[in-house]
């Protein structure tokens, strides 16, 4: 433990699960700012259509397409599942549990650096003739399986290529994750001692590697229709269209969880900390976690209620979806409880936990719209569901990943976060982010499709463009507010005070290493006698009550 | 190993086991995912008894032994490194690879055949079917060579303990390769 | 009530617009419920001087039940959500009603490629009419689509019917719909379909019976 590692095993070749934390999250970030990017030059487009983008230049339709793949792929695989899963995770797991590092440190670095690979990857099909995937992150063949009618060649070959070294990086994770759960737990750490957000990233690691299996066998049929000339999708050839839509949202249900998950149990991190006040309903919020991973998996034809499947499977498939809002609905509750009688501080990380909370309840209630299959008729496809997914998913990856990263930002970098702008950040991208896409959700009402390059083509658009030219100017304001976030970020890395072992008093097992934590986390493995929410506890005289801390010399003892 | 790794475990099961039931959990919905497709599309059209029959039966069966036989030395291999008989090992882990090489080989010979009569990857839906499932296939068993190639020059190199558990975590992935093929023949071949 | 959606003409849309209320209505209930609450518990519980939590891990059922009988009101709205929603769905999904005016829509990219069976009622006969994204129908008769795509996955989607159907090339898919009110409406695709989709549009045009009578004669005019 004490040798001295040269640089390269420091910083890139390192198994130490928290510095491989930071390289995802390093990655994730430097992918946002392109995704920051796709999203800026699709709404000028939208808002201003065939006008010069203001450092740009114009955008062809079939760059838009591309714009429009890349910005879902991005956020999905290489913004939000490094930074919700492989950051945090990473970051957490060990420290939370009370263990040294990962079950398997040299299979965790190959995870970081297969990612890093299928991130080359990706970044290299923007370049290839022919430019980069254009058939929409959803990839439906026959359009992605046949290069004559994108026009696009290699630019789809690599962008399943990097998928599938995504998959396999994170499929490596996972295994990691669950491993070291499962066995690497500090004496006394049983599993319904474990702090929340490991549940949710255990349970999102099981759906990962339980789902993605059918689509990684899907990516390969659609890779050989490309070059090997089989005819997996291609009816000419006696295929099936619709089987990449089952295998794709097979996988794409659980992974919208996938994502989600880790974000909640960052809310579910911060929230009794800054509330001094146990998480309300331990239990039930796990057994609802695992009811809703179950269910995820039988959910995935509320994306094809239209898609032409047999018309009779779209009401179990829409009860079953309408069913899912029981569980989360429970946490909804659970966190909201939680609030009550409690003494509620409100710091930087409790801000951005409660707008990931205000904000999530949004998302999930629209989605009961959706879910229904005959409304599903009306608003598939258009940009209600945009809404939705980003009022899900962009609660989920920024504001709990906002939550998350000030929240152990001492913990990560032994300095504090600069508490003003944190607040100035929380609140533009609040406001912003609200200004951006609940009107969004009217244009979808107006009927405004999905992927549609200019929305001045169609008539009956028309009078919704005003509200288009909106959304755009607060999207480019939501994204000039984060860098107050970048500037803090970088300065409190640097000049930032130092942070103590535990600067919010709270109770789960990485405060009681220090800030931040050597290699090998913990001076000694520490003892676990207590459940993770101890927070104003009667046994205790102060307001938080480690899990680690015996209350009697006896309790020590005993162990 | 990382002395991290290597810690007393809370369940008391090697943690290179667990993450091993993990793994092959994942590749079974992977296998599973491309059978059930194939059965899906297969009851929704016709025409594929037909295509079927131009596989070569009597080279499938072969082979089928072939792989059945590499896991009865694979866990011969097992067996030898619980008695702690490096030789023995070395000799069944050889045999392992050998038989794996084996259907490898009369896998391509069987691919070249249909190739040479027309039975390409493009000339219907059936042999994309075929050739993904078998293609996919075959990848595991090449890795599963590989894996066992490693520990072979592991051992020659004297690097293997006795009691080694990485054999039966190789041995787990391999019986796993083995099984899917049990599924793939009758699919394929007997239909 | 707002008008969010443009003009219904449909003879079902209706009915899917008084759903989409029904559930606003219940979830906008629970949004202002839940909202509301969390505002009020952050007003009410900041930290104050003095001020300590309460220790209420709500692991007890007295306590849990706090949240479990709302999750209890939630799982019966979600069925009222879904009954309701099965009735809609078995209406303008579950079956079609009969009628002799069938019409072929061959979407490829970028347009819409709209054959008319001709005075024989039979498409696949010789006096079809091929028109290009330009579809005509009377109002107040129920008029069946056979989507067929030579192509790529599109989407048949008329907004202001409440209707939308994806075309799978390799499939013969049925919709159908019955137009109540005349004038001139957009067909998009809805449907990512290649470089072209933004702009796939075609034009419903809704007649009267005497308008759609006279354009019959126009198009067929050897016929009586």
């Amino acid at each position: 433990m004490s040798e001295k590692l040269g640089f390269w095993r420091t910083y890139l070749f390192s198994t130490d699960h928290k510095t491989i934390a930071k390289q995802y999250f390093t990655l994730g970030l430097l992918w946002a700012i392109v995704g920051g990017l796709t999203a800026y030059l699709m709404r000028w487009q939208l808002a201003f259509p065939d006008t010069e983008v203001p450092g740009w230049g114009f955008i062809a339709p079939d760059f838009y397409n591309m714009l429009v793949t890349m910005h879902g792929t991005i956020l999905v695989f290489f913004v939000a599942m490094p930074i919700l899963l492989a950051t945090f995770g990473n970051f957490l797991i060990p420290l939370m549990i009370g263990a040294r590092d990962m079950a398997f440190p040299r299979l965790n670095m190959l995870s970081f650096w297969v990612f890093a690979l299928a991130s080359l990857v990706l970044l290299i099909s923007f370049f290839v003739p022919g430019g980069a995937a254009s058939a929409g992150w959803t990839g439906y063949p026959p359009l992605s399986a046949k290069a004559d009618y994108t026009g696009v060649g290699w630019g789809i070959n690599l962008w399943i290529l990097a998928l599938a070294l995504e998959f396999i990086s994170f499929l490596m994770g996972g295994i990691n994750f669950l491993t070291t759960t499962i066995n690497l737990r500090a004496p006394g750490m049983t599993f319904f001692r474990l702090p929340l957000i490991i549940w949710m990233q255990i349970t999102a690691a099981v759906l990962f590697m339980l789902s993605v299996g059918p689509l990684i066998a899907g990516a390969v049929m659609l890779l050989m229709d490309r070059t090997l000339g089989t005819t997996f999708y291609l009816p000419e050839g006696g295929g099936e269209p619709l089987l990449w839509q089952h295998l794709f949202w097979f996988f794409g249900h659980p992974e919208v969880y996938v994502i989600l998950l880790p974000g909640l149990g960052m809310v579910l991190e911060t929230m009794p900390a800054f509330s001094r006040k146990p998480i309300f309903g331990y239990r039930p919020i796990i057994y609802s976690t695992i009811a809703a991973g179950i269910l995820s998996f039988i959910v995935w034809a509320h994306h094809q209620f239209i898609s032409g499947m047999d018309p009779r499977l779209a009401m179990p498939f829409s009860i079953t979806t309408i069913i899912i809002s029981v569980p989360f609905a429970l946490i909804v509750f659970a966190m909201i409880a939680t609030l009550w009688r409690a003494s509620i501080h409100f710091s930087t990380p409790m801000l951005f936990a409660l707008g990931t909370l205000s904000v999530f309840i949004l998302g999930g209630l629209t989605g009961i719209f959706n879910g229904s299959a005959p409304i599903d008729i009306y608003i598939h496809d258009t940009y209600f569901v945009v809404a939705h997914f980003h009022y899900t998913l962009f609660s989920a990856t920024f504001f709990a990943g906002f939550a998350g990263i000030t929240y152990w930002f001492p913990k990560m970098f032994g300095r504090m976060m600069n508490e003003t702008l944190g607040k100035i950040h929380f609140w533009l991208t609040f406001i912003f982010f609200n200004a951006t896409f609940i009107p969004m959700h009217f244009v979808g009402l107006g009927g405004m499709m999905r992927r549609i390059a200019n929305p001045m083509e169609y008539e009956f658009l028309k009078s919704l463009q005003p509200v288009n030219e909106f959304i755009t100017v607060c999207a480019i304001l939501l994204l000039i507010s984060q860098i107050p976030f970048v500037v803090n970020f970088l300065w409190s890395m640097i000049r930032g005070s130092v942070a103590e072992r535990n600067p919010w008093q709270a109770n789960t097992l990485e405060w009681s290493a220090p800030s931040p934590p050597p290699h090998g986390n913990f001076e000694t493995i520490p003892v676990v006698y207590r459940s993770p929410y101890e927070y104003s506890s009667p046994e205790a005289t102060e307001d938080w009550l480690p899990q680690d801390r015996p209350l009697t010399p006896s309790a020590a003892a005993r162990q | 190993m990382n002395s991290t790794a290597e810690t007393i475990t809370a369940t008391g099961i090697p943690s290179g086991k667990i993450g091993v039931w993990w793994f092959l959990a994942s590749e079974i919905t992977v296998f599973g995912g491309f059978i059930a497709s194939y059965i899906v599309v297969r009851l929704g059209s016709s025409g594929w008894s037909e295509a079927a029959a131009h596989l070569n039966f009597s080279l499938a069966l072969v082979n089928t032994f072939v792989l059945l036989t590499s896991s009865l030395t694979m866990v011969l291999a097992f067996a030898a490194v619980e008695g702690g008989n490096r030789k023995r090992l070395r000799t069944y882990l050889w045999l392992t690879i050998l038989l794996g090489l084996t259907f490898l080989a009369i896998k391509a010979f069987e691919y070249g055949g249909e190739i040479a009569a027309g039975f390409t990857p493009g000339a219907g839906i059936f042999w994309s079917f075929y050739y993904g499932m078998t293609g996919l296939h075959a990848l595991h068993v090449l890795g599963g060579v590989v894996v066992n190639l490693i520990l072979l020059f592991a051992t020659l190199r004297g690097l293997l303990k006795p009691n080694e558990h990485r054999v039966e975590l190789a041995g787990l992935y391999w019986h796993f390769v083995d099984i899917v093929w049990i599924f793939l023949f009758p699919l394929l071949y007997l239909t | 009530m707002l008008n969010w959606f443009p003009e219904n003409i449909s003879t079902f849309g209706g009915e899917i617009d008084s759903l989409f209320y029904l559930i606003l209505y219940i979830t906008g209930a629970w949004f202002i419920a839940t909202e509301g609450l969390i505002v009020f518990f952050l007003i009410r519980f900041r930290r104050r001087q003095g001020s300590k939590a309460a220790y209420l891990p709500g692991e007890t059922l007295r306590q849990a039940s706090w949240i479990l009988v709302p999750c209890v009101v939630v799982l019966v709205l979600d069925l009222w959500i879904d009954f309701r929603g099965a009735a809609v769905w078995a209406k303008v999904k579950g079956g079609m009603p009969p009628s002799d005016l069938r019409i072929q829509v061959t979407a490829k990219q970028f347009n819409w490629e709209i054959v008319y069976p001709g005075p024989d009622g039979k498409l696949g006969t010789a006096d079809d009419l091929l028109m290009e994204n330009e579809l005509h129908v009377p109002a107040g008769k129920v008029v069946h689509v056979v989507l067929k795509s030579k192509d790529v996955i599109h989407s048949f989607f008329l907004p202001n019917l409440r209707l939308k159907q994806d075309i799978v090339p390799g499939r013969e898919i049925e919709a159908w719909f019955e137009a109540t009110k005349p004038g001139k409406y957009e067909i998009p695709c809805a449907e990512l379909c290649g470089f072209g989709h933004s702009g796939m549009n075609g034009w419903l045009h809704v007649h009267t019976a005497d308008d759609y009578a006279k354009w019959v004669r126009e198009q067929w005019p050897s016929e009586k």
